[in-house]
């Protein structure tokens, strides 16, 4: 299993590198992992402190760039107003729970037929399902982007969410199947000798083993969704938009940029991320070469 | 008058239609209900199995992905813009025509070639090295790499603004750093190799640890037997390297190239944020410049044409990357 990569060579009985390798790799992983720092720490600071030359590394914190996301002074300057920022981060949390939860379901069953009933021309199937995910999402929006016009779905969640759900289809099912593809056939078929049904070795055998499997592949789609940007930009509208867009518009306007409201932004935006990359760490291999890769 | 001993009717077998139908009439079950039962039944027969449990999921990529890129495709082949409303007029292949003998495409894929390259190479320098750092045990190793791990779990934007932010000449970190030791402001996004460099380095940055991820997981896969010959045998680092490291990580090096090498070709999101394409077009990608001429110049026929010729890229690279992961898994 991939977990092994988490096991380093001392664990496996080889050599043991010590504290000063951590302070090598140490050091290198935070200059590597800087970029993020910094963001995080403009999230917390005064405009001025933000803007400063030379940058300031030690400064007083403060929380007013994350209300500043949320509400806004309104053109009289006395009452706060909403800034909207609220219903984007609900769009991308709604429109990406929905579409993931379609695609899972539809790819989790269509996983279980690929791996366990094979079609004639199985293999092409699933080739035509990743080169679906493969292509430059560009190429598939264009006529996208025209159908939905036609249909009056452009800027609807329903729209958005049939999209996405699409978008996480071939993911899902490659996953899926590669989870499926590792459990051991034996314990279903001696289940169905056992007297139970299809139905019943799938959602008895099958499913309780893969609980992880499912979890993981959720959870990666949920992320690749919540970070998606290109369909979102072109067929969501001003109700329907979500995070990513709102953030590339907030940078659009050239001279006002306020950096430090954009890295607060994004700061809110990370958490889940960062939450995730801890969850899913021994399905990470798995998760970003779309199943093909399981060791 | 001679009846006969066996029944050949059917009646007392059972299987007669009328005393089905009267059985029915008794139940009041209407024919309806009957049909839809039969279906139930063609429906998940355990023959049918297969197919049912694929078709949800064939369905789904046929309305939102197939049928799209078959309109496309048909639109290619016609004289069509989706900001007017006059119907399409029949151009067969002037768009393919146009958009192969177009210099304008060609250096647009230039660029493209260009960054992928560049960002590609990059990143299997940076991710091969810290795969080598990650290999050894050493007290926080789960943790740190966690840390280095997280940018490739970023999103586009995010990394696009980052960078964005650093690059900015006045008061970005990197230019102040370069002003620091150079006396001047580093202006990278003004020139055409800068702006290059820019981008290579944001997408680098984000993507080494896929690099990174691939290796180690051929790394630990190597038997320690093997280390221990070696060191029985002294043989050098180099040696030790080429014969028995090595081995174990090109496989995975050559996937995490060719994968590496898909996915940037697509290279979108962060030109777009970063440099937009400029400055002039120098660093517009062909992601990029399909985007515009599909949507801020409306030449849905023309955008759709060159969309194909990428497509058929994309097929042949994917066709690729699918048989050396399958030569993988049957050394594996």
């Amino acid at each position: 299993m991939f977990a092994a990569i988490f096991k380093s060579r001392k664990e496996r009985g080889l050599r043991e590198a010590g504290w000063g390798w951590t302070l090598f790799a140490g050091s290198i992983g935070l200059i590597y992992f800087f970029p993020v720092l910094w963001i995080i720490m403009t999230a917390f600071k005064t405009r001025a402190d933000a803007l400063a030359t030379p940058p300031v590394f030690l400064f007083t914190p403060t929380f007013e760039n994350f209300v500043s996301v949320f509400l806004r002074l309104s053109q009289t300057g006395q009452e706060a107003v909403s800034t909207g920022m609220g219903l984007y981060f609900f769009n991308s949390v709604f429109v990406a729970a929905s579409g993931v939860l379609l695609a899972l379901v539809i790819g989790t069953l269509a996983a279980y037929g690929f791996s366990r009933y094979p079609l004639k021309g199985n293999d092409t199937y699933l080739f035509v399902i990743l080169t679906t995910r493969m292509l430059p999402p560009i190429i598939v929006i264009i006529p996208i982007f025209l159908m939905f016009r036609l249909t009056g779905l452009s800027g609807s969640y329903i729209g958005v969410i049939l999209l996405y759900a699409a978008f996480n289809l071939p993911f899902s099912i490659w996953m899926m199947k590669s989870f499926f593809d590792e459990l051991s056939i034996d314990v279903e078929d001696a289940a169905r000798l056992d007297g139970s049904s299809d139905r019943g070795v799938f959602f008895r055998i099958c499913l309780p083993q893969l609980k992880a499997g499912l979890a993981a592949t959720a959870v990666f789609a949920l992320i690749l969704t919540w970070n998606e940007f290109l369909f979102a930009l072109l067929l969501t509208g001003t109700e329907t938009r979500t995070v990513p867009v709102a953030m590339a518009r907030t940078i659009g306007g050239e001279l006002g940029v306020d950096w430090g409201l954009l890295a607060a932004i994004i700061t809110l935006f990370l958490i889940p991320v960062f939450a995730v990359t801890y969850l899913l760490q021994n399905h990470l291999l798995r998760g970003v070469t779309f199943g093909t890769i399981k060791k | 008058m001679n009846k006969p001993i066996i029944p050949l009717d059917g009646e007392s077998a059972g299987l007669s239609p009328t005393r089905h139908e009267d059985k029915q009439l008794e139940n009041s079950t209407p024919i309806r209900g009957k049909s839809m039962r039969d279906f139930w039944h063609w429906m998940f027969s355990p023959e049918r199995r297969g197919a049912m449990l694929v078709a949800p999921a064939l369905i789904m990529l046929f309305l939102m992905n197939i049928f799209p890129l078959m309109w496309s495709f048909g639109l290619s082949f016609f004289h069509y813009k989706a900001s007017s409303m006059r119907p399409p007029r029949f151009a067969g292949f002037y768009y393919y025509e146009k958009v192969l003998s177009d210099p304008v495409v060609w250096e647009r894929l230039q660029t493209t070639a260009l960054i992928v390259s560049l960002s590609v190479l990059l990143q299997m320098v940076i991710g091969f090295s810290m795969a080598l750092l990650f290999e050894k045990k050493f007290p926080f190793r789960r943790e740190l790499l966690m840390l280095v791990l997280t940018p490739m779990m970023l999103s586009f934007v995010a990394v696009g603004v980052f960078f964005k932010l650093f690059y900015e000449p006045t008061f970005g970190i990197l230019s102040q750093g370069y002003a620091y030791f150079f006396g001047e402001p580093l202006t990278l996004l003004a020139t055409k190799w800068g702006a290059i460099w820019a981008i290579v380095v944001a997408d680098a940055w984000m993507w080494s640890p896929f690099v990174m991820l691939l290796v180690l997981a051929g790394l630990v896969s190597v038997p320690d037997y093997l280390y221990e010959a070696a060191a029985v045998d002294r043989a050098s680092w180099w040696r030790r390297f080429k014969t028995v490291t090595f081995p174990y990580v090109k496989g995975l090096l050559l996937l995490a190239l060719l994968f590496r090498t898909i996915e940037t070709f697509k290279i979108f999101d962060v030109v777009y944020l970063i440099t937009a394409g400029g400055p002039g077009t120098s660093t517009e990608t062909i992601a990029v410049y399909v985007y515009k001429i599909a949507f801020q110049f409306f030449k849905t026929s023309q955008s759709s044409a060159l969309s194909y010729i990428l497509l058929f890229v994309v097929i042949v690279l994917t066709n690729l990357y699918l048989y050396f992961v399958n030569r993988r898994n049957e050394e594996v």
